[in-house]
């Protein structure tokens, strides 16, 4: 590595504090697109800190990975608004408090 | 050799009654009545064999045991499944599988018309079986086993009815005044093991005078656990109270198992068991007494009963205390004897009494009979043969047995002895007023029967007369015939070692002012009471006024079973209730299965509540259990 990049941590540090964000809105957030959002920034914020493993040790593998990772969020989100659309199309709400159906 | 079939006697009831218990519905009432009468036929036919086959024995050899298979063994303990015959045996062998086959023939007359005619027959001839097991096996265990079928098998047949709750309540009762002495009976074995190490028959009567103490405490103990398990099965005081409720059986149940085979059992056990008896003198006081005290107390309950079973039942109890009397004083032979000819006439007093009740379409209270000898004139022979064999009518079966306890009592020539001598005298009196009584009531007198017409009244069907008939010869012939061979100068040469005798038999009689007592009061009581109840009933009914409370003593059966409930069943009930209430429901329920019960449905309750069905919840945990795996993933 050379003198004056950004080291490591910043990288982790960033990664962590995204996904701190992205759980932390899944928990408190009632509306069910900004949960969907929070989802996407935890996957986003693995896919830094893939990536920032990868070039710290002169890898390729991570890169491979996180457009694994991308193309697994693309498939999701097409199912997961899917599923918006048709618990949307049951109540007129997308609020999560409305739904508490996951369960016997 | 003939000994070998000795096996097979209680085996063909036990086949009889399994075949007529499983498929007696699908083989129809005739083929039920012929396979368990065949079965007793056989079991007759193959005791006369084994009966020749022990004449064959060789000179001085008065023992035969058929040991079958080895039952169970543990540490010292093996108990044999085999059988022993002896005189004592062959005796008892005959009684029952005689007297069993000839009321077995009655009984398919008598219970025709019944619906369960085959569950009576299963019964009927299990209870035969058990009954030998009883009288043959070879150890104390398999008495036991045999003492505790004929019971059970008394209990489903005094329950025979058992829509009727009288009948079921009899049964219940008959059961658990039984289990009393069963227990003790019971007791007895474990502590006769414990001293012998064995229960075998032959071995605890020849080891008895080595090991046991004359007098001493554990002969009086065993002893007299014996003989509150005879008190039991055998109806004494105190525990007599079953056997007239008994009488809801059906008839024939009456005359098999409540007159002539089961409740002598525990005569027959107490002969079987002399050599121990005969160590015990504190004993022998106690059976003489109470056996005494029996046969005077039921015989003046049977003056004032009603029903024409009851009274032949109370009958019952007081010939069975003549016999423990004789027991008592060491006359055992007396008491088989005295059982045999029992059997003889008290079967046929109950056959005679079956073909009245038959008679009367199925009326048992002798107030509503009455003048009805000349329209079934055979049962009214066949009663009357009955009466005087039991009333000890000279030269009659009763006479010899009865008056040989009554010698054998005086001749013993100490307090005990005197006592039963003089109470046997006059509970002879008795005996003859109360039969007397019956038999003028049921067929003299004027007709009192409301329900049925007099013409209606029918002598009872030939399969029902015929086996009163051969009972009625042997409640003649039972006593002239075989008194040289059981209390005779010779007696003991025909006993062998089966009963022991405490002192030689004497042969010295007691003076002819004594022996003529009982035979003039017998005679003279007939036209006392024809007098009595027959001619003048005022007297007798001022007799009882001036006398209302001894008159309602006697008919309320002297209080004991008021005294019973009082004492027994009333606290035991609230004992049992106390435990039941507060004991089980509110102890053991409450903390137990209940208890836990509602732990579980208040722990699950609670958790229901942990699946909301919010999304979020879910995240959450996922979150908790994902960090708590990854912290100590990160630790370890």
């Amino acid at each position: 590595m050379f003198e004056g990049s950004v080291p490591i941590a910043h990288y982790l540090t960033l990664s962590a504090v995204l996904f701190v964000i992205g759980i932390v809105g899944v928990l408190v957030r009632r509306n069910v697109i900004v949960v969907f959002m929070s989802i996407e920034i935890m996957l986003n914020a693995v896919n830094i800190s893939l990536i920032a493993f990868d070039h710290y040790l002169n890898l390729s593998n991570g890169q491979i990975f996180s457009f694994m990772v991308m193309c697994v969020a693309a498939a999701e989100v097409s199912v997961g608004l899917a599923i918006i659309i048709a618990l949307h199309r049951n109540k007129p709400t997308v609020n999560l408090d409305e739904f508490n159906l996951l369960k016997w | 050799m003939l000994l070998k079939l000795t096996c097979l006697v209680p085996l063909f009831p036990l086949i009889g009654s399994i075949i007529n218990g499983f498929f007696g519905l699908r083989i129809g009432k005739n083929a039920v009545g012929i396979i368990a009468a065949g079965s007793m036929a056989l079991s007759f036919l193959t005791s006369i064999l084994v009966f020749i086959g022990f004449l064959l024995l060789p000179e001085g050899q008065h023992i035969f045991e058929q040991v079958v298979w080895s039952w169970f063994g543990a540490g010292d303990f093996s108990v044999d499944f085999g059988f022993q015959v002896d005189p004592l045996t062959l005796v008892m062998m005959f009684v029952v599988t005689g007297v069993g086959f000839i009321i077995h023939v009655y009984a398919i007359g008598y219970m025709h018309e019944e619906y369960s005619f085959y569950r009576f027959f299963a019964y009927f001839n299990l209870f035969a079986s058990a009954m030998l097991l009883l009288i043959m096996g070879n150890n104390f265990l398999l008495m036991f086993i045999g003492w505790e079928g004929v019971g059970c098998c008394s209990y489903f047949l005094i329950g025979y009815y058992f829509e009727k709750k009288s009948a079921c309540d009899a049964g219940t009762k008959a059961f658990i005044v039984n289990r009393v002495g069963d227990f003790a009976f019971l007791l007895a074995v474990m502590y006769i093991f414990n001293i012998f190490g064995t229960i075998d028959f032959s071995e605890v009567m020849h080891a008895a005078p080595e090991k046991l103490v004359y007098a001493g405490e554990a002969v009086t103990i065993i002893t007299m656990l014996l003989f509150v398990g005879a008190t039991g099965k055998s109806a004494q005081i105190p525990l007599y109270t079953w056997l007239p409720d008994a009488m809801e059986g059906p008839t024939p149940v009456s005359a098999l198992i409540h007159a002539a085979t089961m409740v002598t059992a525990g005569v027959y056990m107490i002969v079987r068991c002399n050599a121990l008896f005969n160590l015990a003198p504190m004993t022998m006081l106690v059976v003489a007494g109470i056996g005494a005290a029996t046969a005077i107390m039921a015989a003046t309950i049977g003056m004032t009963q009603f029903d024409i079973k009851r009274v032949l039942a109370y009958s019952t109890v007081s010939q069975i205390g003549y016999m423990i009397l004789a027991c008592g004083v060491g006359a055992y032979t007396a008491a088989i004897f005295h059982l045999v000819t029992h059997a003889f006439f008290k079967a046929l007093l109950f056959l005679g009494s079956g073909c009245v009740i038959h008679s009367f379409n199925e009326q048992q209270d002798i107030r509503s009979m009455g003048g009805v000898w000349k329209k079934i004139p055979y049962t009214y022979a066949l009663m009357i043969i009955g009466t005087l064999a039991l009333t000890g009518f000279p030269l009659l079966s009763g006479y010899y047995s009865k008056d040989a306890i009554i010698e054998f009592a005086y001749l013993k020539g100490n307090t005990i002895g005197y006592y039963g001598a003089s109470v046997g005298i006059f509970t002879a009196l008795l005996t003859a007023i109360y039969s007397w009584r019956l038999i003028f009531k049921t067929f003299h007198g004027k007709y009192n029967n409301k329900e049925s017409n007099l013409n209606s009244i029918k002598e009872s069907p030939l399969i029902m007369l015929m086996p009163s008939c051969l009972l009625a010869i042997g409640a003649i012939f039972a006593g002239l015939a075989f008194k040289e061979i059981f209390i005779g100068s010779n007696g003991s040469e025909f006993w062998g070692s089966s009963i022991l005798f405490l002192n030689a038999i004497q042969h010295n009689h007691p003076p002819f002012w004594f022996i003529s007592i009982t035979p003039v009061i017998v005679i003279l009581a007939i036209p006392i009471s024809y007098y009595l109840f027959v001619e003048n009933e005022k007297i007798l009914k001022y007799f009882i006024e001036k006398n209302q409370f001894l008159y309602n003593f006697l008919l309320r059966k002297w209080y004991f079973d008021e005294l019973y409930n009082f004492i027994f069943v009333e606290p035991i009930k609230k004992i049992g209730l106390f435990f039941w209430k507060k004991g089980d429901i509110n102890i053991i329920d409450r903390y137990g299965p209940d208890g836990l019960s509602k732990l579980v449905k208040i722990i699950s309750d609670k958790a229901v509540n942990f699946q909301s069905g919010y999304l979020y919840h879910y995240a959450f945990v996922m979150l908790i259990g994902f960090s708590i795996l990854l912290t100590y993933l990160i630790i370890y």
